[in-house]
C-alpha cells in the first residue's frame, strides 16, 4: 500500500472512526457522505468500541504473497456493539477455533509490511475476547 | 430499442497456454468469430478484461486489438466489471447495437492470467482495496466467508458443494475447448487440499487464459450473416455493496437477483421458463447462491440441486453444461462472454453430447467481485 | 505533588518455554531454569511490535486516567526495537490514541532503560509545568540472536505511564539517575541482534549502576529499604535483580511482586516499567515503591513512589499484569518462534 493511501485512512485504521446516520441510526464505517441505508447526509462521528462478535469466517491456507509468512491466518467479518462491520484477521489463537458468534476484542496490530523496505501498515485485528 | 442477435461466436481453448499472448488469444477468438459471419469490417468493438494492466502490464486494449486483427480506425473500448467484464462487455455492445448506433459489433473478452504475476493479489483488486484486500483477505477467502453463511443459514453441506464440483467436471468432461476435461469424484473434491475453509482446491475455479467473441446485429439482419440467429431477449445488470461485510445477508447475492429481476422483466419469461443456464460457479458455493438468487431453484436449496442431480445434464434445469467456470476454466475477462457463447450453441442445437433437448430459452449470469456486480443475459432461440 | 495518574501494560500471548530454546541447541534445561531462573518468555506474534505493545499498554493507561488523550502534551517511547530506524513509533502510537497534534513527541533509546527515561522526561515536564500530563512508554520485542544466552531472556511486553499533577494513583516522591560510558552491551546500526560483553555485564556493569543509582536515591529521599512495601529491579535474568535487592537490604517479599522475569522474560525497555505496574495492580494506599532501571552502555534511573487512595478505584479499568501473564498462552515450537522473529530470512 503506498504511503499516501495508507496515510488518507488512519482515522478509521487506527481509531476506528466511523459515523452514525442521524436520520436512520445506521452505522458507516468506514466513514462516508451519504447513509448507504437512508442517503441522509447528516452523520455524527462516533468511535467503535474495539470488540464484536464473528458474523462469518474462513481461515487463509493460500495467503497473498504479501502475507505468505502469515498463512495460515483466520479471518472473519466482526460486527461491532454499534453494528459496524469489519473484514479482519483474527489472531492469537488456534485458526481453527474461530466460528460464527465466536467474542473478540479489537488490538492494534501491524497488519502488512510493504516489500523493498517500504511502509509498515497497522491497523486492528481481532484477538479472542479476554 | 432494436431487437438484437448473436449471428457468429468465436473463443479459444481456455487453460494454462503458455505459447499465447493477450493479444494473440484475442485475436484468435475475433478471426473465428468474424470468419463465421464472413465479416472483414465491423462498426465496433467492445472489450471485457479485468486486469490487463496487472496480469501482464497492459491498459489500452482498443486500439491494441483493433490494430491485431487490421481494424485500424474502427472505435474499441474495454470494459470493466472484474470477473463480470465480458458480461458487461455483451451489455454494452448489446445496447450499442439496440440503440441503432451501430450494426455491427464484435463483443469480446480476454484474460491472461498465467504469465507470471501474483494472481491472488490481483483477483484481490476486485474486491475493496482499502477495507478487505488491505487486511489479506483473497477471493476464495470471501467465497468461504460466504459459504460459512450458506451453511448455517440453510444447512448447506460440504458434500453439497463437493456435488457442484463433479457435476461441472462430467459437463466440462464432454467439452473440447475445456481446461479441466476430466470427471472427479466426489471422495477426491472432498479431500483435495483446503484453500480457504471450506472451500477445497477442487471448489475453486482454475488460473486461466482464453478469449471470446460473439457478433452482435439486428435480429433484421441476421439472415444476412447466418440461418440459425439467436436473439438477445433480455438484458438485466446491477450492483451490490462493494464489500462483503457490508452485506445485510452474506448469504444471498442480491446483485444478481437484481439483475435477474431486470432480465427477466425485459425478456417476458420467469425462471420457470429458462431450459439451460449458464452461472458464475467461480467458486462451488458461487453457484449455489447464484442458483437461489436467479429463482432457478428454492432459497436455501442451492446445495440441494446439485446433489440431487437436478442441475445436471438430463435433470429439470442444467446447469454450466459447458463445465462452467470450475472445468471449462475462468479467464476472467473472457467468461462472461464464453457463457452467452455456451448458450448461443445449446440453442443452436451445437453442443454435441452437452446437448440439452430441444432448449429454446437459456440464461447466462456473469458475476464480478464477491457478488459486487451482476450482469444477467436471456437469450432466445428465434 | 506530580505523580502516575494512569498506567497499562501489554503483554504478548505467544510464550515459548526455556526448555524448548535449550534442546533446540543442545543444552541442558535445568541448567538453564536454574542458572537464570528463567522458565519461558513471551514472544510477539508476526504482527507485534513496540508500537502495538504501546498502543495498547497506552489505551490501558488511558481508561485507568479517565482523561482526555488531548490533554497529553507529551509522548515519547523508549525502546531498542523501535520498528523504523528512520521514523518515529510515538507519532504511530499517538494517532493511535487520539492524542496530538499539539503535542511533542520523541523515541528513546538507552538500551534496557529507555523506557525509564521516557517516564522520567514525561515526568519532569510535568513538574515543570511545560504540560498538563506527559505519557512515557517502555516498549519492546527485545532482540536475541540464535544460540545465545540472551535468548533466553530477550522477551516483548511493555507499559505505559501517565504523569500529572492532579488525581495521581501514585506520587512520585524522588527520582535519581546514574549513567557513566560503560560498553557491556550493544548493537551497531544494521545489526540484527545485540552484543553483549559476557560476565562483563555483570559487577562493573548492572550491579554497580542499579547499586549506585538505589543507594543515591536513598541517600536523597532519606529513607531505608525497610521504608518500602515493594521494589522492583531491572530483570535481565532471574538471578541478578534479587541478587542486586539483596546486597542492598530488600526482603525477597519487597521484590517478589515486581518479579516477573521467570514467566515473562526480559522485555528490555519494558522490563521495570511493567515490574511497576504489577506493584501497581496489588499496591495499597500509603505503599512506598521503589524502582530501578538499568541500561547497558550504561546508567540506571531510580523513583520512589507511594501509592493513593485512588489507586484502587481505578486499577480495575484495565487488564493486570498478572491477568495477562497467567491468561490462557499460546506455547510456540523453536520453528514457530524462529518464523515469529523472523529469524528465518529469505535470501531474496
Amino acid at each position: 500500500m503506498p504511503s499516501p493511501r495508507y496515510w488518507r485512512e488512519i482515522p478509521a485504521r487506527f481509531r476506528l472512526e466511523a459515523v452514525r446516520c442521524k436520520s436512520c441510526g445506521k452505522v458507516l464505517y468506514p466513514v462516508r457522505q451519504i447513509c448507504s441505508g437512508c442517503r441522509g447526509e447528516d452523520l455524527a462521528p462516533i468511535r467503535l468500541t474495539p470488540k464484536g462478535k464473528v458474523i462469518t469466517y474462513t481461515v487463509i491456507r493460500t495467503p497473498p504473497d504479501d502475507f505468505l509468512m502469515e498463512g495460515p491466518y483466520a479471518m472473519a467479518i466482526v460486527e461491532t456493539p454499534e453494528g459496524a462491520r469489519l473484514m479482519t484477521q483474527v489472531v492469537d489463537g488456534d485458526p481453527e477455533a474461530v466460528a460464527i458468534g465466536t467474542e473478540v476484542d479489537l488490538e492494534f496490530r501491524l497488519v502488512r509490511k510493504e516489500a523493498r523496505g517500504g511502509i509498515l501498515c497497522y491497523g486492528h485485528k481481532a484477538v479472542p475476547a479476554g | 430499442m432494436r431487437d438484437v442477435a448473436i449471428v457468429a461466436a468465436g473463443m479459444t481453448r481456455f487453460g494454462e497456454l503458455w505459447e499465447s499472448s493477450l493479444r494473440t488469444l484475442w485475436a484468435d477468438a475475433a478471426r473465428e468469430c468474424l470468419k463465421h459471419a464472413r465479416v472483414d469490417r465491423v462498426d465496433s468493438i467492445v472489450i471485457g478484461n479485468m486486469s490487463a494492466g496487472q496480469f501482464v502490464g497492459q491498459e489500452h486494449l482498443g486500439p491494441l486489438m483493433a490494430d491485431e486483427i487490421g481494424m485500424t480506425g474502427v472505435p474499441a473500448m474495454r470494459v470493466e466489471s472484474a470477473c463480470a467484464s465480458g458480461g458487461a462487455a455483451l451489455r454494452a455492445a448489446y445496447f450499442e447495437v439496440a440503440s441503432g448506433a451501430s450494426d455491427l459489433v464484435l463483443a469480446s473478452g480476454v484474460e491472461k492470467m498465467n504469465d507470471g504475476g501474483d494472481v491472488t493479489a490481483v483477483l484481490a483488486s476486485a474486491a475493496d482495496q482499502e477495507y478487505e484486500a488491505y487486511h489479506g483477505i483473497t477471493f476464495p477467502g470471501l467465497y468461504a466467508m460466504i459459504a460459512r453463511a450458506h451453511m448455517a443459514a440453510h444447512g448447506t453441506t460440504e458434500a453439497q458443494l463437493a456435488w457442484v464440483g463433479v457435476k461441472n467436471h462430467r459437463h466440462g468432461a464432454l467439452n473440447p475447448r475445456a481446461q479441466f476435461r476430466l470427471e472427479f469424484s466426489l471422495e477426491a473434491i472432498m479431500s483435495s487440499t483446503l484453500v480457504a475453509d471450506p472451500l477445497r482446491l477442487l471448489h475453486c475455479s482454475p488460473v486461466s487464459d482464453g478469449a471470446a467473441a460473439v457478433l452482435l446485429c439486428p435480429l433484421d439482419r441476421a439472415a444476412k450473416y447466418t440461418d440459425r440467429a439467436i436473439k438477445i431477449r433480455g438484458s438485466g445488470a446491477a450492483t451490490g455493496t462493494m464489500a462483503l461485510a457490508n452485506r445485510q445477508d452474506i448469504s444471498f447475492l442480491d446483485a444478481v437477483h437484481r439483475s435477474a429481476v431486470q432480465a427477466y422483466e425485459m425478456a417476458g419469461v420467469g425462471p420457470e421458463d429458462i431450459q439451460v443456464a449458464e452461472v458464475h460457479d467461480c467458486f462451488a458455493i458461487a453457484e449455489i447462491c447464484c442458483l437461489e438468487a436467479l429463482g432457478l431453484v428454492e432459497r436455501g436449496l442451492g446445495g440441494r440441486a446439485a446433489e440431487t442431480g437436478e442441475t445436471a445434464l438430463g435433470g429439470r434445469i442444467p446447469v454450466n453444461t459447458s463445465g462452467g467456470l470450475k472445468s471449462k476454466g475462468h479467464p476472467v475477462g473472457a467468461t462472461g462472454i464464453a457463457q452467452a457463447i455456451e448458450i448461443f450453441e445449446q440453442l443452436r442445437g451445437e453442443a454435441g453430447k452437452r446437448q440439452v433437448r430441444d432448449a429454446r430459452i437459456g440464461l447466462a449470469q456473469n458475476m464480478g467481485g464477491s457478488g459486487g456486480s451482476s450482469v444477467v443475459h436471456v437469450f432466445e432461440r428465434v | 505533588m506530580s505523580g502516575i495518574v494512569g498506567y497499562g501494560a501489554f503483554v504478548p500471548r505467544n510464550r515459548i518455554r526455556s526448555e524448548e530454546i535449550a534442546n533446540q541447541w543442545g543444552k541442558d534445561p535445568a541448567t538453564i531454569e536454574r542458572g537464570l531462573l528463567l522458565k519461558e518468555k513471551s514472544v510477539p506474534g508476526i504482527d507485534e511490535d513496540t508500537i502495538t505493545i504501546s498502543v495498547a499498554a497506552g489505551r490501558s493507561a488511558l481508561s485507568r486516567a479517565g482523561i482526555d488523550p488531548q490533554r497529553i502534551g507529551a509522548l515519547y517511547i523508549g525502546s531498542e526495537s523501535h520498528p523504523y530506524a528512520v521514523k518515529p513509533s510515538g507519532t504511530i502510537v499517538a494517532e493511535a490514541l487520539g492524542i496530538g497534534p499539539e503535542l511533542h513527541v520523541a523515541d528513546f533509546e538507552f538500551a534496557c532503560k529507555a523506557g525509564t527515561e521516557a517516564m522520567f522526561v514525561a515526568l519532569s515536564l510535568v513538574n515543570a509545568g511545560a504540560c498538563e500530563y506527559a505519557m512515557g512508554i517502555g516498549a519492546d520485542t527485545s532482540q536475541g540472536a540464535p544460540n545465545d544466552a540472551l535468548e533466553f531472556s530477550a522477551s516483548a511486553g511493555g507499559s505505559a505511564y501517565i504523569f500529572g499533577k492532579k488525581e495521581t494513583l501514585a506520587e512520585v516522591l524522588h527520582t535519581y539517575s546514574y549513567t557513566t560510558d560503560t560498553p557491556d552491551f550493544w548493537r551497531r546500526e544494521g545489526r540484527f541482534y545485540p552484543r553483549h560483553a559476557g560476565r562483563f555485564t555483570g559487577d562493573p556493569a548492572y550491579f554497580k549502576h542499579v547499586l549506585a543509582a538505589t543507594r543515591g536515591i536513598l541517600e536523597r529521599s532519606k529513607l531505608k529499604p525497610s521504608d518500602f512495601k515493594y521494589a522492583v529491579f531491572h530483570m535481565p535474568n532471574g538471578k541478578f535483580p534479587l541478587a542486586a535487592g539483596k546486597k542492598l537490604g530488600f526482603t525477597p517479599e519487597q521484590m517478589e511482586t515486581g518479579w516477573l522475569v521467570n514467566t515473562m522474560g526480559n522485555t528490555y525497555s519494558g522490563s521495570s516499567p511493567t515490574g511497576l505496574a504489577a506493584v501497581l495492580d496489588v499496591a495499597a494506599p500509603g505503599d512506598r515503591i521503589l524502582i530501578t532501571s538499568f541500561g547497558s552502555g550504561a546508567g540506571s534511573d531510580s523513583f520512589v513512589l507511594q501509592a493513593t487512595s485512588r489507586l484502587p478505584v481505578r486499577r480495575d479499568l484495565a487488564p493486570t499484569v498478572r491477568s495477562m501473564l497467567d491468561a490462557p498462552r499460546r506455547y510456540l515450537t523453536y520453528g514457530q518462534y524462529a518464523k515469529y522473529r523472523e529469524k528465518i530470512i529469505l535470501n531474496d
